[in-house]
């Protein structure tokens, strides 16, 4: 059987040949990988070597031998990073806290109450949906100075609140529930507000997180509007605090504090991330807004 | 009206009321200041209507620079980063272990501050008098001349902000393109191996097909996301963006409305309007383009 | 030209993470499938009738054992060298390609030599369309098409390459009842047509009988008996096959074979010449029951269902574990619906016998036919 031979012999080269691709394709992934997480190493990095030893260094190192906390200390006390990060978690919470409840009752609205013009008013808000943000936030802008609300937390929320794609989610959600469950429940007297929140939203719950969880992020991260409405450092944002402390902070070329400054930013979004890993890469895939 | 009408109206009350004031409202009334010329925002008062404040932002050399740096970063971005997308998820779909690894690592651009992560960049490929900045290094390393990326030549600042802007878009395009490839039935990929298809072949004339959906919609919203560039040029170069010669049309009207040269809501939405009849005409163009595509 | 498995036995690593070791997919299977032949590998859903399919392509490489085309062993080689053409039982079409293209497809991957001209693609495309019937249909689009259409295009793309085997997995299952029985003898007048040996993989055992040359009936990767499928029906190896052929399907007795005699229930009801004295399974066809005033099996009636052609009794019996059992007759066996009890002679060639323990088939000897 000398075909036979000629077979296994081309099967070897097969074999070999796609373990080259596969081995290829690893070495590609994995640079990405590098390339994803360097900045990341290097800010964890440098945010642990000391102000006088990173200065020093004209030629970069790629590891410490004496990794010390002062700049995380820095960072707390030269610039207000405490109060930035305080900001954005109320800013961040009660932004998010109020667009998930108006939501939820508008998605409620659409997907399970009965009026006149309900098609209509959907259709219109799913072209809100094509609203540019930059167009809009002039005139808000406008409105917020006029309303003397500069520098304040409810001019930073107000028009951050917002936001039709989540109405839109959580209507898809909120039809997937059988309307018999809703007929037994009017049957059994219970009142539209009981029944949203005994029911639907137990049940919708997976989405309701998700929502949560993408404007968290969205709130975190937020930079445009916070920078245009406060100017006072007492309402900062950790993104306008960030960029402050590039400016003005720290001097500009306490590298170090400034990178202890980002890792500080960045673990509690990494961590968020990681907890709920999936939740938030199905929530963008169904409609991401970054990017 | 009846109760339950008036009960879901009450329901829908308050988003209405929010979306009424801060999108729709907005909405139309940045039309009528693009058109109020001479807008004093002390006194809000205009002296006429016309078109002078969009002759103003056309010869305006700042927003003229400002929409070179935007269609520039466009340019390269879009293609760049859907390509790279695309090599990666194919690769990332033909490997089992450690695929669920690289998918996390390569999702976290996304959940980071752009202007903290910004800063690191900045530090990676800035020059200053005490050190070269790692990237130079390497640059040395292979025999080349090192070069400020942050206050030096406009190519290698552009090259810098193009680099962040494709590290900061892969995620979402990763995710989007990695989950229409799983989508794909693998039924098509036995069937073509029993017909004895090649790699090259199978990529191009089943795989890409079957995404190719997937992938208008990445270019569009890609090159939607690049003409609204404007935290990254920020995070990279500081607030000041015109000194830089970095700006971008989004970065030219908040400049505008506020900030060292701000003050003028009216400049501010003309420019905003020109920008989104450009990206209005490139999105209808892409729509066009690869629906005759399809069609063939 | 024949196909021949030889102890092919596939494994899969388990799935989870607890599980460890192995899980054996298709365990040492082996025979020969006849040049020209349509058969039909059936089994219940996971018995390892598609692994089996897929090696026999190439799309999986057994963990051992032999497959032979012919003399040829092409155990080791990738499918395209294989010269096999494969239906899945989506059809796989590729929906952004026209009929034509897709038909086109295999024969464009043909490399050097073999590779025929666009004028040559052309023709032995549309002599594939022609024998599927689908000459009008060329510039649609799959999704343009009904299921059976597409179960069509399927088979041409799969026959244009001139493959030595045609392979199909589950053929009809995506079709509705009407349209299956039409596609089910369209296979079958097109495999006579080209003379192709054709392999297909069905679960549903009316549909292997129907069409097949020959039935290979396995169950948990091991062959269970295999050959014509009259014959397989008539005399089934084990209780397993005797219970997956046949609609209605056979009704089981918990019975014993004491001196020769078939006792069910303490009910002596047939002689079994030559079988051993043991607790049995005993297997009796619908069609195996004679009702008899003198019947030796007496059962309760619980209804009789009319059907047409013929007559379903419906009965009780203490022997059987299923509850009720079902006899099929002739309606000029009139049977008393407002009868309590209804008594029934049973067939021997409608009988069989399975060892309690193994639920192999005990052979008894069947009595010439008495003189009537």
């Amino acid at each position: 059987m000398t075909s036979h031979k000629d077979y296994e012999t081309m099967q070897r080269a097969a074999r070999r040949k796609s373990g080259l691709l596969q081995a290829l394709t690893y070495l590609g992934l994995s640079i990405w990988a590098v390339v994803v997480l360097f900045p990341f190493y290097w800010m964890v990095l440098t945010s642990l070597k000391s102000y006088g030893a990173y200065n020093s260094e004209h030629t970069p190192v790629f590891f410490t031998l004496s990794p010390t906390l002062e700049n995380y200390e820095n960072a707390f006390t030269a610039v207000p990073l405490g109060g930035y990060l305080l900001n954005t978690l109320i800013f961040a919470v009660a932004t998010t806290a109020i667009m998930v409840v108006v939501s939820t009752l508008a998605a409620y609205a659409f997907a399970r109450l009965k009026f006149r013009g309900k098609n209509l008013l959907f259709g219109l808000f799913l072209s809100m949906m094509m609203i540019p943000s930059e167009l809009v936030v002039i005139t808000n802008f406008v409105t917020i100075t006029n309303w003397d609300m500069r520098n304040s937390f409810p001019g930073l929320i107000l028009p951050s609140i917002t936001s039709v794609f989540y109405i839109y989610l959580l209507k898809e959600s909120f039809e997937q529930v059988p309307d018999e469950l809703y007929r037994a429940a009017k049957v059994d007297g219970t009142s539209d507000l009981k029944y949203l929140w005994k029911v639907m939203i137990p049940i919708c719950r997976p989405t309701i997180v998700t929502i949560t969880i993408l404007k968290l992020i969205e709130c975190w991260n937020s930079y445009v509007w916070p920078r245009l409405i406060t100017d006072d450092q007492a309402y900062f944002l950790v993104s306008n605090g960030i960029q402050e402390i590039r400016e003005n902070g720290f001097g500009r070329e306490n590298v170090p504090a400034m990178m202890a400054a980002v890792v500080v930013i960045s673990v509690p979004l990494i961590l968020l991330f990681l907890a709920f890993r999936n939740k938030i890469m199905e929530g963008v895939s169904r409609g991401g807004m970054k990017g | 009206m009846d109760r339950n009408s008036k009960k879901a109206w009450l329901y829908l009350l308050p988003s209405l009321i929010l979306l009424g004031l801060f999108l729709v409202y907005p909405l139309i009334d940045v039309f009528v200041y693009s058109f109020e010329e001479c807008f004093n925002f002390a006194s809000q008062t205009y002296e006429g209507v016309g078109l002078y404040n969009y002759l103003y932002v056309l010869h305006d050399p700042y927003f003229l620079q400002a929409v070179e740096n935007t269609f520039v970063l466009v340019i390269i971005t879009v293609p760049v980063s859907t390509g790279l997308a695309l090599l990666i998820s194919t690769g990332l779909s033909s490997i089992q272990p450690l695929r669920n690894l690289f998918q996390t690592v390569y999702f976290l651009p996304y959940v980071t501050n752009t202007l903290a992560v910004g800063l690191v960049f900045m530090v990676l490929f800035q020059k200053t008098e005490y050190t070269d900045g790692l990237i130079n290094l390497v640059i040395q390393l292979f025999g080349g001349e090192s070069i400020d990326f942050i206050n030096g030549p406009h190519w290698a600042k552009m090259f810098v902000l193009c680099f962040y802007t494709v590290w900061v878009v892969m995620p979402f395009k990763i995710l989007v393109l990695t989950s229409a490839l799983a989508s794909v039935n693998p039924d098509y990929y036995k069937a073509a191996r029993v017909d004895g298809t090649s790699r090259t072949r199978i990529f191009f004339r089943i795989t890409l097909p079957m995404i190719s959906p997937m992938l208008v919609y990445l270019v569009i919203t890609g090159f939607i996301g690049a003409f609204k560039a404007y935290s990254d040029a920020v995070a990279l170069f500081g607030t000041d963006l015109n000194a830089a010669g970095m700006n971008t049309i989004v970065g030219y009207v908040y400049d505008m409305l506020y900030g060292d040269s701000g003050g003028y809501p009216s400049y501010a939405s003309a420019a905003a309007i020109i920008l989104f009849v450009i990206v209005l005409t490139i999105t209808c163009i892409n729509l066009l383009v690869t629906r005759k595509q399809v069609r063939e | 030209m024949n196909i021949t498995l030889q102890e092919l036995t596939k494994r899969f690593p388990a799935r989870g993470r607890k599980a460890k070791g192995e899980t054996t997919a298709v365990d040492s299977l082996s025979f020969t499938i006849p040049d020209g032949m349509l058969v039909g590998l059936l089994g219940p859903s996971g018995c390892g009738k598609s692994t089996t399919l897929n090696m026999i392509c190439g799309l999986e490489t057994p963990t051992s054992g032999h497959i032979f085309f012919g003399e040829e062993d092409v155990t080791a080689l990738p499918p395209e060298l294989r010269g096999v053409g494969m239906v899945f039982q989506n059809y796989a079409l590729y929906p952004h390609l026209t009929v034509m293209q897709n038909i086109l497809f295999p024969l464009e991957n043909l490399k050097g030599k073999a590779r025929p001209t666009r004028e040559q693609m052309r023709d032995r495309a549309l002599e594939a369309a022609r024998l599927v019937q689908i000459e009008d249909l060329l510039d649609r689009r799959p999704k343009e098409l009904s299921g059976g259409q597409q179960q069509r295009v399927a088979i041409a793309r799969a026959l244009v390459k001139m493959p030595r085997v045609l392979l199909l997995d589950e053929p009809l299952s995506n079709l509705d009842a009407r349209l299956r029985l039409q596609t089910r003898e369209e296979i079958c007048k097109i495999q006579k047509k080209t003379g192709i040996t054709t392999l297909f993989v069905t679960h549903d055992q009316e549909e292997a009988m129907s069409i097949s040359d020959r039935i290979v009936v396995m169950k948990e990767g091991v062959l269970m008996q295999q050959g014509a499928p009259q014959q397989v029906y008539d005399d089934p190896a084990n209780l397993f096959v005797a219970k997956f052929l046949g609609t209605p399907p056979i009704n089981v007795f918990e019975g014993e074979v004491k001196g020769g005699m078939l006792t069910l229930a303490g009910q002596k009801v047939l002689p079994v010449p030559g079988a051993p004295d043991r607790r049995v399974w005993a297997g009796v066809r619908p069609e195996g029951f004679v009702p008899a005033a003198d019947g030796a099996l007496t059962c309760e009636l619980s209804r009789v269902e009319v059907l047409g052609r013929d007559v379903s009794i419906v009965c009780a019996h203490p022997a059987c574990p299923a509850g009720t059992l079902r006899a099929i007759l002739r309606s000029e066996h009139e049977v008393d619906p407002a009868a309590k009890q209804v008594s029934f002679a049973l067939r021997p060639e409608k009988t069989f016998l399975f060892d309690r323990e193994t639920e192999v088939r005990i052979p008894f000897a069947v009595p010439a036919p008495a003189g009537d």
